[in-house]
């Protein structure tokens, strides 16, 4: 069995002994009435309900809550009214978290791929089989390549595991998907300008913004609780929003102001606001003067800036670019220019987050109410485990002299780095990949394919049978976040809290926390020394001891806060140095100018759709979380398929109905799925949108299989971002194709 | 006595439809179907747009057609004007779906004829229906109108709003506050 | 220029896109309806006036067969109730309010009073029938002799019944298409109309033919001046009305119902029969075998069109 595989094929459906084969046409019956309920009077007691703590996994935000059983059956899921991150409100991914235990389409077992009758299938493995098989190709990688060939790709809680995992192996190599293809060049800009990142949940003050401006952020669509939260109860009460977007979103629709701006020029747009409110010096000039570093060069570099000069680029009225650059200044500093979150578009994105960054300082909203605050965050110590061993070599020394300011590893990165090139001495021969579904998450899938040919080991750690588990040589069956624990959830906010995770309910099938995969992994690896407790109850006890506390007391309590001991604003007059090279906040970038970037943003013109093409944008829905939730029962009920919107006067011109299906074509000929048209009035003619997780081609995905199309598809060409390697995924462009008889 | 209603306030509201979950969870409606859901209402040409997104469901009303047309009293006035299905007593004969103008029933897959109760388990037990405690932009209101200090009652006082289509004459209890 | 768009994250079966609560059950049982109604009606009308021997198949044969026809319905109705093991619970209550609840007591009513009808002919019809216990016997001669108020008891129901079956559909504001007090005499024409045409199908007495014939023609042309009728209502009415109306001014309804109901339902057998009339030889099956196809049809759209017709959620269709 351990002959090499010459090349991996996608096993598409049920192999050997993968789940059971497809249960007919009764897939979307496969619904429980054992427990009916009825509606008369003589109604329901609440007999045998009980709850369990948690916090979400559902999406990165994290939510608190608790689940609940009725009878010993799962019932509901509920937000944790101490919890800040949700204040007790979930939002309908963590409610309908319950279907993502439910879901009859979950790995099972753990799956190893072998050769059957010159077929690749997956035959059922048992858990000590899958770690042998693992732990002896890592060796040999180790022998042959060097234990840093082996990188791994996370996204979730159960990665840090791994993560550790792999460090005690002696590779640094990991990456998260969120930073390359997401928020890297946010962090980076404001790094760079404040010294310090945004972070995640963004530390923006929203609730008591008096303005709010939004580029490209459609907060509604994406549904990070908190923060949806904060933004509706800013425009309940009355807050001025901005919204700049080519699509008239939900955000748009709770605006003052809409601007429809012509895609890839924001920086434009950017660039005039700080024209104006320079040079109608409606700056916070004390703040300027106190904290700010080279406020002269940003005036002399956006003199040429005008509202008129953008006017043509952006399309946006300069009357309009006047009237919201000083609707800005007129609530500073409560208004608060959001950084965004999903930036990587043009690959100028550090450039273009950079001037946002320059705005919120010259509005003076860094540090101030209704702008950003001061986050913070408990300080639980982690137990003790031994030093890792030093890592000899990292994913940069495949990029000498290139993306000099990323502070993480990028996973496109190390794609590319597994492909082997003369030039290179080694490249990538393992990838472990954890709750990421690579072929829908980085751009240009083509290359991940390619990348993935080159690989000696794939073990893909999943839940549900993603495509990436299709290409895994050792695909392991994670259970659901209800059904383990986790490490503590310690994130930023205005308020230090603690969150426990414990499991509501037994593993079903065959699948296993992760924490448990890597303890026993470890065992295997001879590494078991940095996992030195048996269960994670143990280890959480331990942890929350050192904050006198306990795992019982946080069983009962689920969150518990702590005493916020710094003020959340911090720049009211006080002396404060940043953690930049001057010390202050760098209007001019003095580490941009030492790399040879410019050192204040610059507008460059982006690369326009030709004839008869429209620019892609893709987005999200409330309902889903990227790829990830498309399968679930409840979530993939309100919405199955996505749909690609088009203005409804370039529907007439290409003679394109409202909900008839067709195909888009990218520039290089990249087709997607079938997708079905919205005909709308709610976005420009010179551009197309979606949301993007839709189009699974793996059947195992019995519901979201062939549902919809995949924006990642027509991805075909990324603009790289110089500075930090983050993936420009904005710049491609599709036409409209009949779908074949 | 109570006469219970809602309001949705289509400021808030972003139509994330957490409502529909949390009526599927707590209510065990089946995959498949939903008691309430999201209406989103889009006026006007690029770029001078205007959009309502509301949350719908069975209106509870005064007058209840699906009440009248109903062969066997099965649907019928509980507490508070909540109109509820009994399902015991339902044939399936489907003259509530047709009769009501808001689409609001549906037949359950076991036969009987289902819909929005209001939650009035969780009522009774002086909470929210389930749709109102989760939503996180705090966008429905549920109380009672006979109680002029009740949020609700307040609400209508100081806000304009709306029914939906009150020419039918059904005299709903669903307001949308503008 | 003001447009609606809308999208919806509702999806309940049979609801949406198009509202679908009634198949081809309901139309079948309205039709049966109608036509029994028709059939008793006439089989009532003519003892009544004392033509039973003249016209031996209205008043005594085709009664025969409106048990078995309403048996039928009543199947096909019930196997439309989804919750059927609680059908019983029809009868226990009456809800006046409910077209659907005096229909079913009109019909538990109708249906013993068309088995009592058809027995008290049987005896005429084939003289060597004996009921087999005297009991029988002495009940077959008892309301014979009550024939009388029999069958004004039976003028009176199938009028109901036939009125009841368009009344169940007007009754429901909430489909514009059905909200009008057109339909209740609409289908008690038309089922009066079916009722006569199977009469004349069954009659092999040149007189009796002839004499349906011409109620037939008089009963057509009323229900296409209520079609007339109809339709200018709802273009002088609310915009929803003026949608429904669409449906079949235009739109999808328009060929299948001006084509099979109108033309073919009702033009052509109305012409055949006055050329019939006129003494020109037109094979009476024709006419009668249009009417009652139209019949059907008419019911099959009415009640599908009904169900299309919405106030809100257009955007769905």
């Amino acid at each position: 069995m351990s002959q090499q595989l010459k090349r991996r094929e996608f096993i598409k459906i049920s192999g050997a002994g993968v789940g059971g084969m497809m249960a007919g046409s009764g897939l979307l019956q496969a619904v429980d009435f054992s427990n009916p309920q009825t509606d008369s009077e003589e109604l329901i007691e609440r007999k045998g309900t009980e709850r369990t703590a948690t916090y979400c996994e559902m999406c990165f935000w994290k939510c608190a809550g608790w689940v609940y059983k009725k009878d010993g059956k799962p019932w509901k899921i509920v937000g944790h009214a101490e919890d800040p991150n949700s204040n007790g409100r979930f939002c309908p991914r963590g409610t309908g978290g319950i279907g993502a235990y439910t879901d009859k389409d979950r790995l099972k077992t753990p799956l190893i791929r072998v050769q059957k009758n010159g077929k690749q299938v997956f035959r059922k493995a048992t858990w000590d089989e899958a770690f042998e098989y693992i732990a002896r190709k890592m060796n040999i990688i180790k022998e042959e390549h060097g234990p840093d060939c082996i990188a791994l790709f996370t996204h979730g809680s159960g990665g840090s595991y791994f993560k550790n995992l792999l460090r005690g192996f002696g590779s640094n190599n990991v990456a998260a998907p969120s930073y390359a293809q997401c928020r890297g060049p946010r962090e980076e800009a404001y790094m760079l300008t404040y010294g310090e990142v945004v972070g995640s949940p963004e530390r923006t003050d929203m609730q008591n913004s008096k303005c709010i401006v939004l580029l490209g952020s459609h907060l509604g669509e994406n549904m990070h609780n908190g923060q949806v939260q904060e933004f509706v109860e800013a425009v309940a009460g009355g807050a001025s929003v901005i919204t700049v977007d080519p699509r008239f979103s939900t955000a748009a629709s709770k605006s003052k102001y809409w601007l429809p701006i012509k895609p890839a020029t924001d920086l434009a747009l950017l660039l005039a606001w700080i024209h104006v409110i320079i040079y109608e010096e409606l700056y916070d000039k004390e703040y300027v003067e106190q904290y700010t570093y080279g406020f002269e060069q940003l005036k002399a570099s956006v003199k040429h800036n005008t509202p008129e000069w953008a006017y043509p680029i952006t399309t946006i009225k300069p009357h309009l670019i006047r009237e919201t650059a000083r609707e800005m200044a007129r609530y500073a500093p409560a208004t608060l220019v959001h950084p965004g979150r999903h930036v990587t578009w043009y690959g100028d994105d550090t450039q273009r987050v950079r001037a946002n960054a320059i705005l919120n300082a010259l509005l003076g909203s860094w540090g101030r109410r209704g702008g950003f605050y001061a986050p913070a965050k408990a300080k639980v110590k982690k137990p003790q485990i031994p030093d890792y061993p030093e890592f000899k070599r990292s994913w940069r020394d495949a990029f000498p002299g290139k993306y000099p300011l990323a502070n993480l590893a990028i996973s496109s990165g190390i794609c590319d780095a597994t492909i082997p090139t003369p030039e290179r001495d080694c490249s990538f021969k393992g990838w472990i990949v954890y709750g990421t579904n690579l072929p829908l998450t980085l751009p240009q899938p083509e290359k991940t394919y390619e990348a993935i040919q080159n690989l000696d080991l794939l073990v893909a750690v999943d839940i549900m049978p993603s495509e990436i588990t299709g290409w895994a040589d050792v695909v392991l069956p994670e259970c659901t976040y209800l059904e383990r624990y986790d490490d503590l959830r310690i994130s930023q906010g205005r308020v230090p809290t603690v969150a426990l995770r414990a499991p509501a309910f037994k593993p079903k099938y065959d699948s296993k926390p992760a924490y448990w995969m890597d303890r026993e992994l470890s065992k295997k690896l001879n590494l078991q020394h940095y996992f030195p407790h048996e269960t994670m109850e143990s280890y959480l006890n331990e942890r929350l001891k050192s904050i006198g506390s306990s795992l019982e007391e946080l069983q009962q309590i689920g969150v518990k806060r702590l005493d916020n001991l710094y003020s959340l604003y911090y720049l009211n007059g006080e002396d404060y140095t940043f953690a930049t090279a001057s010390g202050k906040i760098e209007l001019y970038s003095t580490l941009l100018a030492e790399a040879g970037y410019d050192p204040i943003p610059k507008y460059k013109a982006h690369e326009e759709p030709p004839e008869g093409y429209y620019r892609l944008v893709y987005g999200r829905a409330p309902m889903h979380t990227f790829g990830r939730t498309i399968n679930n029962p409840h979530l993939h009920d309100l919405k199955s398929e996505n749909e690609v919107w088009i203005n409804r006067k370039v529907a007439e011109l290409w003679g394109i109905r409202d909900g008839e299906y067709i195909i888009l074509e990218n520039q290089d000929g990249k087709q997607s799925n079938r997708i079905k048209v919205k005909v709308t009035e709610r976005i420009r003619h010179d551009t197309v949108y979606m949301v993007h997780g839709f189009g699974h081609t793996d059947k195992r995905m019995r519901r979201a299989y062939n549902k919809g199309a995949d924006d990642n598809a027509l991805i075909s060409k990324v603009h790289v971002d110089p500075i930090m390697g983050g993936t420009g995924m904005r710049g491609n462009f599709v036409t409209f194709k009949r779908e074949a008889a | 006595m109570a006469r219970y209603a809602m309001a949705i306030d289509t400021k808030r509201c972003v139509g994330c439809t957490d409502c529909v979950v949390a009526c599927q969870t707590e209510n065990n409606v089946p995959v498949g179907y939903c008691r309430d859901w999201i209406v989103e209402e889009t006026t006007g040409t690029y770029p001078e747009l205007h959009m309502e997104i509301r949350s719908e469901r069975c209106n509870h009303c005064e007058d209840a057609p699906c009440v009248r047309s109903c062969p066997t009293s099965a649907s019928h006035y509980a507490d508070g004007g909540i109109v509820l299905v009994d399902h015991d007593e339902c044939i399936g004969c489907k003259a509530c779906i047709t009769s009501c103008p808001y689409d609001a029933r549906f037949v359950h897959p076991e036969g009987y004829v289902d819909k929005c109760t209001f939650c009035i388990h969780r009522v009774k037990e002086g909470k929210d229906p389930a749709c109102v405690s989760v939503c996180p932009t705090h966008a429905m209101i549920f109380g009672d109108l006979e109680d002029e200090n009740s949020e609700i009652s307040e609400a209508l006082k100081t806000r304009k709003h709306k029914t939906l289509i009150p020419e039918a004459g059904t005299v709903p209890h669903v307001y949308y506050l503008l | 220029m003001k447009e609606i768009e809308i999208t919806s994250g509702r999806m309940n079966p049979g609801i949406d896109p198009v509202l679908h609560a009634w198949g081809w059950e309901i139309p079948v049982y309205l039709f049966i309806g109608g036509l029994v109604a028709g059939i008793l009606f006439f089989s009532a009308l003519f003892f009544l006036r004392g033509k039973t021997e003249q016209y031996p198949t209205t008043v005594k044969r085709a009664p025969l067969l409106t048990p078995i026809f309403l048996a039928i319905g009543l199947f096909a109705l019930f196997l439309d109730l989804t919750h059927k093991l609680y059908f019983w619970r029809l009868y226990t209550t009456i809800r006046l309010e409910s077209p659907m609840s005096w229909g079913a007591w009109t019909l538990l009513i109708i249906f013993p009073l068309s088995v009592i009808w058809s027995a008290t002919w049987f005896k005429e019809i084939f003289p060597e029938w004996n009921w087999k216990w005297s009991f029988l016997n002495r009940l077959d001669d008892w309301f014979t002799a009550y024939r009388k108020v029999l069958a004004w008891s039976l003028i009176f129901l199938s009028i109901i019944l036939g009125m009841y079956t368009g009344i169940l559909l007007s009754a429901f504001n909430a489909r514009p298409f059905w909200n009008t007090s057109i339909l209740g005499p609409l289908f008690l024409v038309s089922g009066l109309s079916t009722g006569a045409a199977a009469i004349m199908l069954m009659s092999k007495n040149k007189a009796e033919r002839q004499i349906m014939s011409k109620i037939d023609i008089s009963l057509i042309g009323i229900e296409i001046f209520l079609i007339i009728h109809l339709f200018m209502g709802f273009l002088a009415s609310i915009e929803v009305h003026v949608q429904a109306a669409e449906l079949f001014l235009g739109g999808p309804y328009t060929a299948v119902f001006w084509t099979f109901v109108f033309t073919l339902g009702l033009v052509v057998p109305l012409i055949a029969e006055l050329l019939e009339w006129r003494g020109y030889h037109i094979p009476v099956k024709v006419p009668a075998f249009l009417v009652l196809i139209g019949g059907l049809v008419l019911r099959f759209i009415v009640v599908d069109a009904g169900q299309t017709s919405r106030w809100l959620y257009k955007f769905m269709q």
